[in-house]
């Protein structure tokens, strides 16, 4: 077990904590720079997708685990950064030009989406976002003249200032790079001011307001960042489909946020990417299968629905802290054998008012 | 002396029910001022009136020379005035730490951007803040619970880091609701020392609402005693313990505590 001695305030402050932070994400990051030249194609491009959905599933993850809103329609914020991303790359704008209007046209719209959160919360909140996506969705499909509606958008390369591109390799290295700087910003965010703003409100609207916190403008502040990530993701994935149509935009691409958000671990950085590595991987990993399960149970449609809503089931109701709360226990697990008890992750639930009286 | 907080005529209806009516009382610079009075008698909304979680109907609230009527609750924070909660209210998921923090919210440096970058001046300005929460965290002996999380934290603690996060704004005036509710004696004993210590060490007023007489006689240098939302004594402790009114609000009528006693073998 890693004992941490502090001795100066900066050792709070620091994003690495200790020289087993430094070494592992070192790691992971030589792993994945070298990836895309050693791996397969098929699996780099996986990796691809795991970014890019780990970059939205970041901004759903500030919204909904650190702030406290619930947003399920998330992927609206995404179709705007894809079609924004579409439509300037097609007028000619270079790619990050164009990439960083898609991301402020997705963080105005999520402002503007956000308005709603300053009234109403939960339930009903969520309510409001499903309602805007399916606004979205719809003004996607009639809006032909620019979207192309149903026929869809075909997106091209990526245009670095004249010099263009369509090299995979090339694309896995920008997501690469967008994901990490997204995850250093939120995690910069997280340990200043405004970040633990947002953490006041999710726990206690009314001591956050009599802290100095703003409501109004954190929620607002939290909705465009969030949006902006979705936009970001939603441009990067335009790209890498090549062809973009509203459909892909739907309620089902928002649930599937949410589970990237909730099975990942809400009110964890890291649950983001795992969440996403899980959304990636499980239906690769359901086609594997098929093959050894019995043709009544392999070969019936809808067989990945029903395992997504068993696996979604099992988490709520067993692991509410998600893949990440999972990796805690485990780590602890090791670092205390074996010491370590069935008990130790508990939180002690019923310590608040009743619990003088028993 | 002029008054740090001065209340005017202040009201507040819900529908039919008047919870507080023309009330009028000032706290003065570096003075423990109590307010009294039987459950249910409008002390805890007065106090949500000041700090803004309710709009009042009729009056004025003035501190320190702004008119703070109209405010928004988040502003008040920012010209010094902190409140703890009757039923705690401190954010549960986080650390003793973190919560410190966010006392600092009114203080804090730099806009979104430089949060997003976290730059040079940000990061110093993190180290200020730290300083300024270990201050406090020495103050009032929390050293040991410093990276515990507030949900595994015992009751009479979590009322200790409640006082903790308000004195970290650095307020002029501090708003507690009912501070020793829930506290052992050894702990009021020790709350009873900190509000002597917060008047005279670090210069801060404080408007209170407490129930334990004890306490209120020991700290407070005045006491406003409401009964049905309406004023009924105002003076020293001693003085308002002794007020006919006061006592009649606790125990009934005078003839009727007369007779009690008369009752008595």
């Amino acid at each position: 077990m890693r004992f941490l001695f502090k001795t100066s305030y900066d050792q709070d402050i620091r994003l690495a904590r200790h020289s087993g932070h430094v070494l592992w994400y070192g790691l992971l990051l030589a792993f994945l720079s070298a990836a895309p030249l050693v791996l397969p194609n098929y699996w780099s491009s996986l990796i691809t997708m795991a970014m890019i959905y780990g970059i939205v599933g970041l901004g759903l993850m500030l919204l909904s685990g650190y702030t406290g809103l619930y947003s399920i329609g998330h992927a609206a914020f995404m179709g705007v950064g894809a079609y924004m991303q579409a439509v300037l790359t097609a007028k000619g704008w270079p790619f990050p030009l164009a990439l960083a209007a898609s991301m402020a046209a997705s963080a105005v719209v999520g402002a503007v989406v956000g308005l709603p959160a300053l009234r109403v919360r939960g339930i009903y909140l969520a309510i409001a976002t499903l309602a805007f996506a399916f606004i979205v969705q719809e003004a996607l499909v009639r809006w032909e003249s620019v979207t192309g509606g149903n026929h869809g958008l075909a997106v091209g390369g990526i245009d670095l200032f004249g010099w263009e591109t369509g090299s995979p390799l090339v694309f896995y290295y920008i997501c690469l790079l967008l994901s990490v700087l997204a995850t250093l910003g939120i995690l910069n965010l997280l340990r200043s001011p405004t970040g633990r703003a947002f953490v006041a409100i999710r726990d206690s609207e009314i001591s956050a307001q009599s802290m100095g916190i703003d409501l109004a403008h954190y929620k607002t502040l939290s909705f465009a960042v969030s949006a902006a990530l979705a936009g970001l993701g939603g441009a990067l994935s335009a790209h890498l489909l090549r062809f973009i149509t509203p459909d892909q935009f739907g309620i089902v691409q928002s649930i599937d946020l949410l589970l990237i958000v909730t099975i990942g671990g809400l009110g964890s950085v890291h649950g983001a990417f795992f969440g996403s590595i899980f959304l990636i991987l499980t239906p690769q990993v359901i086609a594997l299968a098929k093959d050894y399960l019995p043709p009544a149970i392999g070969q019936t449609v809808g067989l990945q629905s029903v395992l997504y809503g068993l696996v979604l089931m099992a988490f709520v109701l067993f692991e509410p802290t998600g893949i990440y709360g999972r990796w805690v226990k485990l780590r602890t697990w090791f670092e205390l054998a074996p010491l370590y008890r069935k008990g130790h992750a508990k939180r002690q639930r019923t310590f608040q008012k009743t619990e003088r009286l028993a | 002396m002029s008054a740090l907080l001065s209340v005017d005529d202040l009201g507040v209806r819900f529908g039919g029910l008047a919870a507080v009516r023309g009330i009028s009382f000032d706290v003065r610079p570096r003075e423990v001022f109590t307010l009294i009075g039987p459950n249910g008698a409008g002390k805890t909304t007065l106090l949500n009136l000041i700090s803004r979680l309710y709009q009042p109907t009729t009056g004025d609230i003035h501190f320190d020379g702004h008119c703070i009527t109209d405010m928004k609750p988040s502003r008040i924070a920012g010209l010094g005035i902190a409140r703890t909660f009757q039923n705690i209210e401190l954010f549960q998921h986080a650390t003793v730490l973190q919560n410190l923090l966010i006392g600092r919210h009114t203080r804090r440096h730099g806009n979104f951007w430089q949060h997003l970058v976290f730059t040079h001046s940000v990061r110093e300005a993190e180290r200020a803040a730290r300083t300024k929460v270990e201050e406090i965290i020495d103050f009032l002996d929390l050293q040991h619970y410093r990276d515990t999380v507030i949900a595994g934290l015992p009751y009479g603690v979590r009322k200790v880091v409640e006082l903790a996060r308000a004195l970290c704004l650095e307020p002029r005036l501090l708003l507690l609701d009912e501070p020793s509710s829930g506290l052992n004696t050894e702990e009021t004993n020790d709350l009873a020392f900190w509000i002597d210590d917060i008047r005279e060490e670090l210069g801060i007023a404080i408007l209170m609402v407490e129930h334990d007489m004890s306490l209120v006689s020991r700290v407070s240098d005045r006491v406003l005693a409401m009964n049905y939302g309406e004023r009924v004594a105002l003076g020293t402790p001693d003085e308002v313990k002794a007020h006919p009114g006061v006592i009649e609000a606790y125990l009934g009528k005078g003839d009727e505590v007369l007779a009690l006693r008369r009752a008595r073998p």
